[in-house]
């Protein structure tokens, strides 16, 4: 059985806190597991609320993730 | 020939095009770092009207990005000093200067006669009032907004062919809490950054407003500086997000957007300057905060000149006055230095006179011309 990669994209002070713009994860099976995952992993993405787009499409509620998805992290940006 | 003559050129562009631009009333929230390069964008492409909102000063460490000021305009007002510097360039659009704050008290008024709306402000609690406002009244808002190295630009409340429209809330339909996200004082901008992300927002203007070339609309475009990479995503109305999403004004009215309504009672006038002069003129000062070079000098009422760095040195003894007045050029720095003394000498009464030297001059002019 091949083990399901999918690559995630991060931005702005998500990318500062993981200190890397682009993940490579395995086994992981829909968006919501994603995000706590990577929150567990590292505790300072805890009260960031964030999007999250598969394949460059915003979602709304959690998403099933395959071997060909792209999802990518974006948090809110407020500077002028 | 005609300054825009090369757009007219331009092939797919042409005349039409350029007089949508010339018929177009825009207004641009923050005269900053994105502002900037907006402001001489489309004063440039002959918008032709074009109203700048800021309530700000500007200041030294502004300089690296916010382009139209210089070092001889730090401490005064963003907005007048935009509009100046586009005036003295251009004579053949309308530009005007609004220098306050947007608050929920003022928005709607404040908005509703534009054809779209910039938001090129630095904070989530105006950032997520401004968009909530344009939902209500259906107005177009160009959105930019950056983080260190990285942008976001989005075309919000425009339907796509499909008569379909998104604004911020169904990308982030919850705001940030306060300290959830810093700001460039405390991550630091190069000024490119902003000025990326402001030619952006020029550029979805120009061709909103015109109709030339793909918006994003329904899409957001993530730019970032290190990489030289954009990545561009969909996005679609957001049953959750409309939820957070005031329906009506009085539902906008009963958010809280954290926003300080501007200190309604900072605000003196002139009329009760006079007035506390006339009835007990040993108690009241009258300072005039602004730096020597500026003119003229109020010769009408007794004032002391105390420019803006030493008001607030506590040498000053004021402990004798019942009420201080301060007034400046146009009665926004006034209010900053207001806030400051207030704080140190809580038991004076202390008030920002509305308008400034600008306002006495023509309340004396009003009065000239009608005798």
């Amino acid at each position: 059985m091949s083990i399901l990669k999918i690559k995630v994209i991060v931005f702005g002070i998500i990318a500062e806190r993981i200190q890397t713009n682009e993940l490579v994860l395995e086994n992981i099976q829909d968006t919501d597991s994603l995000w706590r995952y990577l929150v567990e992993k590292y505790p300072l993405l805890k009260d960031i609320k964030i999007s999250i787009a598969v394949n460059k499409h915003i979602i709304n509620h959690n998403t099933l993730l395959n071997a060909e998805t792209e999802v990518a992290l974006l948090p809110p940006f407020s500077g002028g | 020939m005609s300054r825009f003559e090369r757009q007219i050129l331009l092939s797919g562009f042409g005349i039409e095009a350029q007089q949508k631009l010339q018929q177009a009333r825009v207004l641009v929230i923050g005269a900053g770092g994105l502002g900037c390069p907006v402001l001489l964008y489309l004063a440039a492409a002959c918008v032709g009207c074009i109203d700048v909102i800021d309530g700000d000063l500007v200041s030294l460490s502004n300089l690296n990005r916010q382009i139209i000021f210089s070092e001889k305009d730090v401490n005064k007002p963003k907005a007048e000093v935009a509009a100046a510097y586009l005036r003295e360039k251009y004579s053949d659009i309308r530009i005007g200067a609004i220098m306050s704050f947007l608050t929920p008290d003022n928005i709607f008024q404040t908005i509703s006669d534009y054809d779209l709306v910039l938001d090129g402000t630095d904070n989530f609690e105006t950032r997520y009032m401004v968009n909530d406002a344009c939902v209500l009244l259906n107005k177009p808002l160009v959105f930019g907004a950056i983080y260190k190295n990285e942008g976001q630009v989005s075309v919000f409340n425009v339907a796509d062919k499909h008569g379909v429209r998104t604004n911020y809330r169904d990308v982030f339909p919850q705001m940030p809490s306060p300290h959830e996200i810093p700001n460039c004082s405390e991550t630091g901008v190069l000024g490119v950054l902003p000025g990326m992300i402001g030619m952006h927002m020029a550029t979805q203007t120009i061709k909103l407003i015109t109709g030339y070339g793909a918006l994003l609309v329904n899409k957001m475009l993530i730019y970032n500086l290190l990489f030289n990479s954009s990545y561009e995503i969909d996005i679609s109305p957001n049953e959750a997000a409309q939820k957070n999403l005031p329906k009506t004004r009085d539902a906008f009215y009963k958010m809280d957007y954290k926003i300080a309504c501007a200190s309604f009672d900072i605000d003196s006038n002139w009329e009760e300057v006079l007035v506390a002069k006339m009835q007990a003129p040993e108690n009241i000062l009258l300072i005039d905060s602004r730096e020597p070079y500026e003119e003229p000098k109020l010769e009408d009422i007794a004032c002391i000149e105390l420019p803006f760095d030493q008001v607030l040195k506590t040498s000053n003894r004021f402990g004798h006055f019942h009420t201080i007045f301060v007034f400046c050029q146009f009665g926004i720095r006034s209010r900053f230095i207001v806030m400051e003394m207030r704080k140190q000498w809580p038991q004076i009464k202390i008030f920002s006179v509305k308008g400034g030297m600008s306002e006495f001059l023509t309340h004396k002019n009003r009065k000239k011309n009608a005798s």
